[in-house]
């Protein structure tokens, strides 16, 4: 006679397993994108395909990333300097972004000064073009400039962070007023308000908003792919993509290409993940 | 100026001089851009840009490829929004069991994709989509499916994009739909249990109408991304097989940026922002119509 199992504890378990298996399921692609990368060059190419390295190798890696003498003339693949540009280019347009953001948004919430609802009017409108449409253009006044081919033509775009003031704005909106004012009877200065009274009760925020900035111009890819001409400039996904047009049959190449690009992202989205899903629920900013 | 109006300007001029200069500036000259014959010819003397009118427009009109790249945006769409919601309703909806428990760790690990590159994850997809050796036929196999050509059969193209792309953002919506589950009247969820509906009666007529509003919009918002599919075929198909993954921006990058046609391509950018302008208008209406309920 078998044991009976209640109703209640038969549907809990298979609840658990059907998240179970669709997380196992997501998490597939990324799990073999790592196995495969550290197997031996042309070993992906088997049918069926194989999940696990008959042996574990670097040499795929050691192929992407280290510069090779072939028939005299040196060869490389220029992973590590778009690692080195994304990573530079990613830091550089979160700090300066933040920098010109976050006073703004505070601003916009706390400050009284003429224009401030028009000027808010106008931001929100603005936020329905899309960047392709100002891209063309971009590049013409940009090369008039000698910012093609440059970092900063790479950042200066991203600067312009209207979603990020009005994220910054609707965050600020919590802070009471009575609080600044008590500060201003105080006599304190309005930098001083904003730096030791709001920057403070801001921080979560600001880590959130620099982790959506850092991974959005890490991932960004239409824009450096037309600004930057020059190989030893490309970011990681426009190095990626360019590797993939040549070597689309290497997939053990491609594979490592694909974990140097998504991995410190990856692991900087777990490390930080609980400031990026309050950012998403929280202090989301509606439409 | 008083105190505050100074710190304010000190606080906002920076950023709104660089969004002028970077956006609206260069969106007004797109305007401009596009009533011109912009080509290679302008790119090294600007006495050779002539001025006419709407004949970009019109040249569009007349031309193949972009009708197809309208069709083919439009079929990922139509195709793609239902596919990507229901995705991220069914995982929240699984979330939201509850049984479940580690909530918060399946929540992360079903949001990954999402915060990855897409071309690093495009690329790994166009292994899984291979014909011989990808994980993606050899799943089919075991149920008896022969080897599908993905990316190489213009009728598996399409659909294996979007295979991609589910993948890729189900993650986010999921998020957003877990936290208007959780706002669903659990008292009126337990009086029609106790009034007897079956599982699909209570879905259908307390879950379905407390979340419709974030659902609609939802999908909205995701025709917009749709629209603007660009890094996916560039970098599993080139925009092929027979142009049948050559979307509008990728026909507009390849159009201003491989053969130069600046005018050409800044009146395929405005009539791609006519289109999201449409159906942020429909968003707009929608959002307007739900709040007071």
């Amino acid at each position: 006679m078998a044991v009976t199992v209640p109703r209640a504890r038969i549907r809990a378990i298979l609840a658990n397993a059907a998240v179970a298996a669709v997380t196992l399921l997501t998490l597939l692609p990324l799990a073999w994108m790592v196995t495969v990368s550290f197997m031996p060059r042309g070993e992906a190419n088997h049918f069926p395909p194989p999940f696990w390295p008959s042996r574990w190798s670097w040499e795929n890696y050691h192929e992407l990333l280290v510069r090779r003498l072939i028939d005299g003339a040196w060869f490389d693949y220029r992973m590590v300097p778009a690692l080195w540009n994304s990573l530079g280019i990613a830091a550089l347009s979160t700090l300066f972004g933040l920098l010109l953001t976050v006073p703004a948004g505070y601003a916009f919430a706390k400050l009284r000064f003429t224009g401030r609802e028009r000027l808010l009017r106008l931001l929100i409108v603005s936020l329905i073009v899309p960047g392709q449409v100002a891209m063309l253009p971009l590049f013409l006044i940009f090369k008039e400039l000698g910012l093609v081919n440059s970092y900063a033509g790479v950042i200066l775009p991203s600067l312009a962070g209207i979603f990020a003031i009005l994220f910054v704005r609707q965050a600020t909106l919590g802070i009471p007023d009575e609080m600044l004012d008590a500060a201003r009877l105080d006599g304190a200065s309005e930098a001083r308000i904003f730096g030791s009274i709001v920057l403070p009760l801001l921080a979560p925020i600001v880590v959130t908003l620099a982790l959506f900035m850092f991974l959005g111009s890490w991932n960004d890819f239409l824009w450096p792919l037309i600004i930057l001409s020059d190989q030893h400039r490309y970011t990681l996904p426009v190095a990626v993509a360019a590797i993939g047009r040549e070597h689309a049959a290497d997939g053990e190449l491609m594979m490592a290409a694909a974990v140097v690009t998504t991995l410190p992202v990856l692991a900087l989205f777990l490390a930080l993940q609980r400031f990026y899903m309050n950012g998403l629920l929280g202090g989301s900013v509606k439409g | 100026m008083t105190r505050q109006e100074r710190t304010a300007w000190t606080f906002t001029a920076p950023v709104l001089a660089i969004i002028a200069f970077v956006l609206i500036l260069p969106t007004l000259l797109a305007l401009a851009l596009s009533v011109t014959d912009y080509s290679v010819y302008a790119l090294a003397d600007w006495a050779n840009l002539r001025f006419i009118g709407l004949g970009n427009f019109t040249t569009l009109l007349t031309t193949p490829l972009f009708w197809r790249a309208l069709g083919n945006t439009a079929l990922f769409s139509v195709v793609g929004v239902p596919m990507a919601i229901g995705a991220s309703l069914l995982a929240a909806l699984l979330l939201n069991d509850a049984t479940v428990r580690w909530k918060p760790l399946w929540r992360v690990a079903l949001f990954a994709p999402y915060v990855t590159s897409v071309v690093a994850t495009a690329t790994v997809w166009q292994f899984l989509l291979n014909t011989r050796y990808g994980l993606l036929n050899y799943g089919l196999s075991l149920v008896g499916i022969g080897p599908v050509d993905w990316l190489g059969d213009p009728r598996a193209s399409i659909p294996a994009i979007l295979i991609f792309v589910t993948w890729k953002i189900f993650g986010y919506n999921m998020i957003v739909f877990t936290a208007a589950l959780s706002a669903v009247p659990q008292d009126l969820m337990e009086a029609a249990r106790l009034d007897g509906a079956s599982r699909l009666g209570r879905f259908r007529h307390v879950t379905l109408p407390a979340i419709g509003p974030t659902l609609l919009l939802a999908a909205v918002m995701s025709v917009a991304g749709f629209l603007q599919l660009f890094a996916e075929p560039y970098v599993m198909t080139q925009g092929g097989p027979a142009q049948s993954t050559v979307t509008v921006l990728y026909f507009m990058f390849d159009e201003g940026f491989k053969w130069w046609n600046l005018g050409q391509a800044s009146a395929v950018a405005l009539i791609l922002f006519v289109l999201i302008l449409a159906v942020t208008l429909v968003q707009a209406r929608i959002g307007r119509r739900y709040e007071w309920l």
